[in-house]
């Protein structure tokens, strides 16, 4: 598993989700799970991913993922239009515990309201809640 | 998340140590996997040796001249023809064939025989031996508190304890007792893994010591995330997911491990379940797209899913579930409802998984 971190260009939510702002184009962001969320999950043995053009809602469930365990639902950060997931979570759904910044990304969604990020925390705001 | 009413095994501060996640188990703080993760230790089992904390479950020694005659009374197996030194899976039903436990017991000598209870049933277990023990001469001890217990299991595993052992290990399905890195200890050739290992009930106090010295030879700890996957490859039944109160034997696949003619406490019920056929049968099932099903998925038609996990030596979603007896043959598919999505299963054959063909 990766080691413990937390990088300092995302937005944090409280249920343990991260959302990147597209640099090129601010009204898409991608969204994954913290370090803190795959750590409590322990190793990811599947990942549900929801239709590409369904909407999602900031604070409601989107996704499921599913350690050997159980099950967990995953919510979303910041509402809108899921245009892409990451198909290849289906292969390699232990990518979401290796990197769950980098490819264990899960879906990119074009926002309802670029203005909804100002809610999330900074890295600090989340990392004092943890 | 855990409270300190749970109950905590000798090895407890050695778990800590390693790095184990604790969960609640069956009234105990119960390690659920270690550092490595649940992946490593399955395979660590599957192809070299791991060893278990499962101090959890607990024990009853039953001795005295009427020691044979209670238990062939109590258990649903033939105690009459465990020889001294054998071990034996059996089934402890009530009036109506429903499951109440299952168990092993090891005969230690003529007139003694250890019976190992699933933990959360142990205070049930003993209580209803003990109400059912009035005509016999025969003395029950709870003695759970008596022992720790220790999985050593996998295809190495026999030769790590064997290195600390006085004397050749018991073979497969034999227990006798032997001195253990100096220490005694009861080593039963039995596990629920689906490997060859032993296992050694040992005085809690002497148990980390021994724990110790196996992990520096090799055996990865592992904790009941890999017990389960383990068992459930192999089609191991947990008590308290597969079997119930609410399930006979004969549902549940273990008519080989009842001797209606010897009169057990529920062999009438359970020989009737065995002539009419029973409604339902535990059936294993592969899933054959994305997707786990997991306990208490309902499957469309009737029936349910009683366990399931991700296979981490097959690679797919495998399970036990109770399916209507017209539908239980290897090969029939199952619609299961996982939370809402419809996920496509095929009943295969038991074992689930196989050194010959999987390994």
């Amino acid at each position: 598993m990766a080691e413990a971190g937390y990088p300092d260009e995302l937005l944090y939510h409280a249920e343990h989700d991260w959302a990147r702002l597209d640099p090129a184009d601010p009204g898409v962001a991608t969204f994954g799970v913290t370090w803190f969320a795959q750590d409590a999950l322990g190793e990811v043995v599947f990942f549900d991913p929801p239709a590409v053009g369904s909407s999602v809602a900031a604070g409601e469930f989107y996704a499921e993922v599913e350690s050997v365990k159980a099950v967990s639902e995953v919510v979303a950060p910041l509402s809108g239009e899921i245009v892409e997931v990451n198909t290849s979570l289906a292969d390699t759904p232990e990518a979401i515990n290796e990197d769950p910044y980098g490819e264990g990304w899960m879906v990119r969604v074009k926002l309802a309201d670029p203005g909804e990020a100002d809610s999330l925390m900074d890295r600090d705001t989340y990392v004092g809640t943890l | 998340m855990t409270t300190p009413t749970l109950k905590r095994t000798p090895l407890f501060d050695a778990h800590v140590a390693a790095g184990a996640k604790l969960v609640s188990f069956g009234g105990w703080e119960m390690p659920v996997q270690y550092t490595e993760g649940v992946r490593a230790e399955h395979q660590a089992v599957r192809e070299r040796a791991g060893v278990f904390d499962v101090s959890h479950m607990g024990e009853v020694q039953c001795s005295g001249p009427g020691a044979e005659a209670f238990l062939q009374h109590v258990l649903s197996n033939d105690v009459a023809k465990m020889a001294i030194g054998g071990a034996q899976y059996s089934l402890l039903c009530n009036e109506d064939g429903g499951l109440l436990d299952d168990l092993f017991t090891y005969r230690l000598g003529p007139d003694r025989f250890l019976t190992v209870t699933n933990a959360s049933n142990h205070e049930s277990d003993f209580a209803w031996l003990r109400e059912r023990a009035g005509d016999h001469d025969v003395q029950l001890d709870d003695v759970a508190g008596a022992y720790a217990m220790l999985a050593v299991q996998g295809p190495r595993a026999r030769e790590l304890v064997q290195q600390i052992a006085d004397s050749p290990l018991p073979p497969r399905m034999q227990a006798a007792p032997r001195i253990i890195l100096g220490r005694e200890a009861l080593v039963c050739g039995t596990g629920y893994t689906g490997e060859d290992g032993v296992e050694l009930l040992l005085a809690p106090a002497d148990a980390p010591a021994v724990w110790e010295e196996l992990l520096r030879r090799g055996a990865l700890p592992c904790g009941l995330a890999a017990r389960d996957t383990l068992r459930l490859e192999v089609c191991y039944p947990l008590y308290g997911n597969d079997l119930s109160t609410d399930r006979n034997p004969i549902e549940a696949g273990l008519g080989w491990a009842c001797k209606e003619d010897t009169g057990f406490v529920g062999s009438e019920a359970v020989r009737r379940a065995r002539d009419d056929g029973p409604e339902q049968k535990l059936v294993a099932f592969k899933i054959t797209g994305p997707g786990i099903a997991r306990q208490g998925n309902p499957l469309t038609g009737g029936g349910e899913v009683t366990s399931g996990t991700m296979s981490p030596s097959l690679g797919v979603g495998i399970g036990l579930a109770y399916v209507p007896a017209e539908r239980a043959a290897v090969g029939e598919t199952l619609q299961i409802d996982v939370r809402g999505k419809t996920r496509t299963a095929v009943i295969a054959p038991k074992p689930l998984y196989t050194k010959e063909t999987d390994g």
